[in-house]
């Protein structure tokens, strides 16, 4: 199976660890993984504040370095929420279209697509809290959402279930939105750092000693949160758990 | 006109602690009585799903609707008025109390004559309008608008409610018992009921095929505004109509449940004929909406039928306080509507909101909020009604993003300043990030550097 592999702007310069972690363990599933060095960013950014016109050439560049694979797999929900749903600055010739229809956040990749099960590599005897972010929970609905009464489901879950020792803790409010939300987060500080507080204090009330997500930039702020407030807890991306990172 | 500043506003609430924290509990609390409520009617989705689409097909038959409901009401002996904006509602409610001399108005909650600020005309021109509704009460008594489309007066502690009511109706400033509150206020309005010249509803729903007018509420008031007042009017915005009396239980079935967690609201009153020797009218107000209705990426919106829900669920909303948002709607349904009354006054927010998306998940007529939310933001980008921080901003970062050698240069000067700048630099009150937070430390290489010397040959692109 060929794997393009995207790395989010902000990881590959803020968290390069995961951006490893995502590249090995699609190796170790057996993946063909290609790295196109040109890549930037989705255009996200740019068309979350409105400027599609100011997104338009990333969209592109974009697409001009993904087109062609069967698969392309970035471990944040956001942006490949972005290019599924919302990468329409540019004209949608058939190429766009094949490169917004193969793209997957991770752990539908993995959950859906490979359908892995165990990850024997892996173990990790901590007590984390699970982090699904908004977009990945409401818009690419990885997991079951509070606000609506249907059969229990979660991808990231079942995925974590395959790692030995895990266990897990549930905070107040399960999936609540941890205030990120890109520029949100500087152009309304106030109310995204009450919210960044109020997430990880309900973590860390819950006993978990980790938030893990699938999201690195929910955890990039709440991490900053948490640094702030001297809160012992701890940041990871599930990338890094089920690729068999010991703490 | 002053763009409001809803990221201000919101710091000031943020340090109210007690009420901060009281607002958001209060608020919580209520979404999940609501999840409860929902989740004891297994066909919960469905219902949504026909609320919804009875909502569309009226929406999109609306004249005939609308001409249906007026002929009916007319035939019950109801005299029935169009007003196309604020300013002729106002007018016609004025010269209907003129012409019958009426001095004084009792009246029940409406978000509509908060809209067309019908308060204050009438007051300007010597009519003294009492709202009856305790929220509403209240938040007329402080001088302040409403907060919450259902509960007007949630951003208030007991504590401030007894001291607004001890400086206006008397109470004792010491007693902040809830109990003694709400019934210091029914003392006091009950008097007002008796003597007001009229009375005045707003309505949750209009049905076109009897000219009925319904109001839920859970105080009563609306009912003693209507029953004892020779003269009443009820006040409709023209998306109010649903088509048959039949649609109006999956309405009711969902309304109270979504709103406050609460099967049923304590009354749910039909007001469809004037009692004997006593004179009622409607006025249909337009004031926007079928501009709205007119807008392609827009005209959900007008499905709405005010639960509030989305604001209880918004984590924003319940850490900015419905005054923060300096309309008359606030919270997600706020934030899609009130651009479309002043685009350039209510530019920011849109962009008060995390798009989490939660506000499209309890919305009992399923309208996509937190996509219309994204789409506003394209329009105030488009009418160049962004801060031009952010049009800067957002001008570099698509020009930098869309070059693979800009990019690779500005992301090795972010280790390069993020190493060398002094604290001070970093954490400064220019940077909102690093006010209350801190700033990710740069790692010793990017995610590029690291493939290209591991996994390409002799650490050269393949």
């Amino acid at each position: 199976m060929k794997v393009a592999l995207f790395v989010p702007c902000y990881i590959d310069a803020f968290f390069p660890e995961v951006g490893i972690a995502t590249l090995e363990l699609l190796e170790r599933l057996g993946c063909e993984v290609v790295y196109p060095l040109d890549q930037t960013c989705c255009g996200q950014p740019m068309a979350n504040n409105g400027c599609h016109d100011d997104a338009a050439a990333t969209e592109k560049l974009f697409v001009n370095n993904f087109a062609g694979f069967d698969y392309i797999v970035g471990p944040s929900g956001s942006c490949v929420h972005h290019i599924r749903e919302n990468l329409t600055a540019i004209p949608q010739t058939a190429e766009v279209t094949k490169v917004r229809e193969r793209t997957y956040e991770l752990v539908e990749f993995l959950h859906d697509i490979v359908k892995v099960k165990e990850f024997p590599w892996a173990a990790f005897p901590h007590k984390v809290g699970l982090h699904n972010a908004c977009v990945t929970l409401r818009d690419l609905r990885t997991a079951k959402m509070s606000e609506i009464d249907e059969p229990a489901f979660s991808k990231p879950l079942d995925l974590l279930s395959g790692v030995r020792d895990i266990q897990f803790v549930t905070p107040n409010r399960p999936d609540e939105c941890c205030g990120f939300g890109g520029t949100f987060s500087v152009f309304e500080e106030p109310v995204s750092v009450k919210m960044g507080y109020d997430k990880v204090n309900d973590h860390q009330n819950a006993g978990a000693e980790y938030i893990v997500s699938a999201d690195m930039s929910c955890l990039m702020h709440q991490k900053a949160c948490a640094a702030r407030a001297r809160l012992p807890i701890k940041f990871i991306h599930i990338a890094q758990i089920l690729n068999g990172a010991r703490a | 006109m002053k763009r409001i500043d809803h990221a201000e506003a919101s710091s000031k609430f943020i340090k109210a602690k007690d009420h901060l924290d009281f607002h958001d509990q209060r608020l919580w609390d209520l979404r999940k009585k609501r999840d409860r409520e929902s989740e004891s009617l297994p066909e919960w989705q469905e219902l949504r799903s026909l609320a919804s689409a009875i909502k569309e097909h009226t929406l999109t038959h609306l004249a005939d609707f609308l001409e249906e409901f007026e002929r009916n009401a007319q035939a019950n002996g109801v005299k029935v008025h169009w007003a196309k904006d604020a300013s002729e509602h106002n007018q016609i409610v004025l010269q209907i109390l003129e012409s019958r001399r009426a001095r004084t108005l009792v009246k029940a909650k409406s978000m509509l004559t908060d809209e067309c600020e019908m308060r204050p005309f009438l007051a300007n021109r010597g009519i003294e309008v009492i709202e009856t509704d305790l929220g509403e009460r209240i938040q007329q008594l402080d001088n302040e608008p409403a907060s919450h489309i259902v509960l007007p007066a949630v951003h208030k502690l007991r504590t401030d409610v007894a001291r607004v009511f001890a400086a206006t109706i008397g109470t004792d400033a010491k007693n902040s018992d809830v109990h003694y509150l709400a019934e210091s206020q029914r003392q006091h309005t009950r008097p007002h009921f008796l003597k007001a010249d009229a009375g005045m509803i707003g309505a949750n729903f209009a049905v076109a095929e009897t000219g009925t007018v319904v109001v839920c509420t859970n105080e009563g008031n609306a009912d003693l505004s209507m029953a004892l007042p020779k003269l009443q009017i009820a006040s409709i915005g023209i998306e109010k109509l649903i088509p048959r009396i039949e649609h109006l239980g999956v309405y009711i079935r969902m309304l109270s449940r979504n709103a406050l967690g609460s099967p049923i609201t304590q009354l749910t009153s039909h007001f469809r004929v004037p009692r004997e020797g006593t004179e009622m009218h409607i006025v249909l107000v337009d004031n926007g909406r079928s501009e709205r209705l007119g807008m392609a990426d827009f005209w959900y919106s007008l499905k709405c039928i005010r639960c509030g829900a989305c604001m209880n669920t918004c984590p924003v909303y319940r850490r900015s306080g419905g005054l923060s948002y300096g309309a008359t709607y606030s919270g997600p349904i706020g934030v899609i509507i009130d651009p479309t009354f002043n685009l350039r006054k209510y530019s920011a927010l849109p962009f008060a909101s995390t798009l989490n998306g939660s506000c499209t998940s309890v919305c009992p007529v399923r309208i996509n909020i937190h996509e219309q939310i994204y789409k506003w933001r394209q329009i105030i980008a488009e009418r160049h009604q962004l801060p031009f921080v952010k049009q800067e901003a957002m001008q570099i970062a698509g020009k930098v993003l869309s070059s693979p050698k800009l990019y690779r240069a500005a992301v090795d000067a972010i280790g390069a300043s993020v190493e060398h700048l002094p604290r001070f630099m970093l954490y400064n009150p220019l940077n909102a990030w690093g006010r209350q937070r801190d700033v990710p430390q740069a790692p010793a290489s990017t995610f590029r550097r690291w493939y290209i010397e591991h996994r390409t040959k002799n650490g050269e692109r393949k």
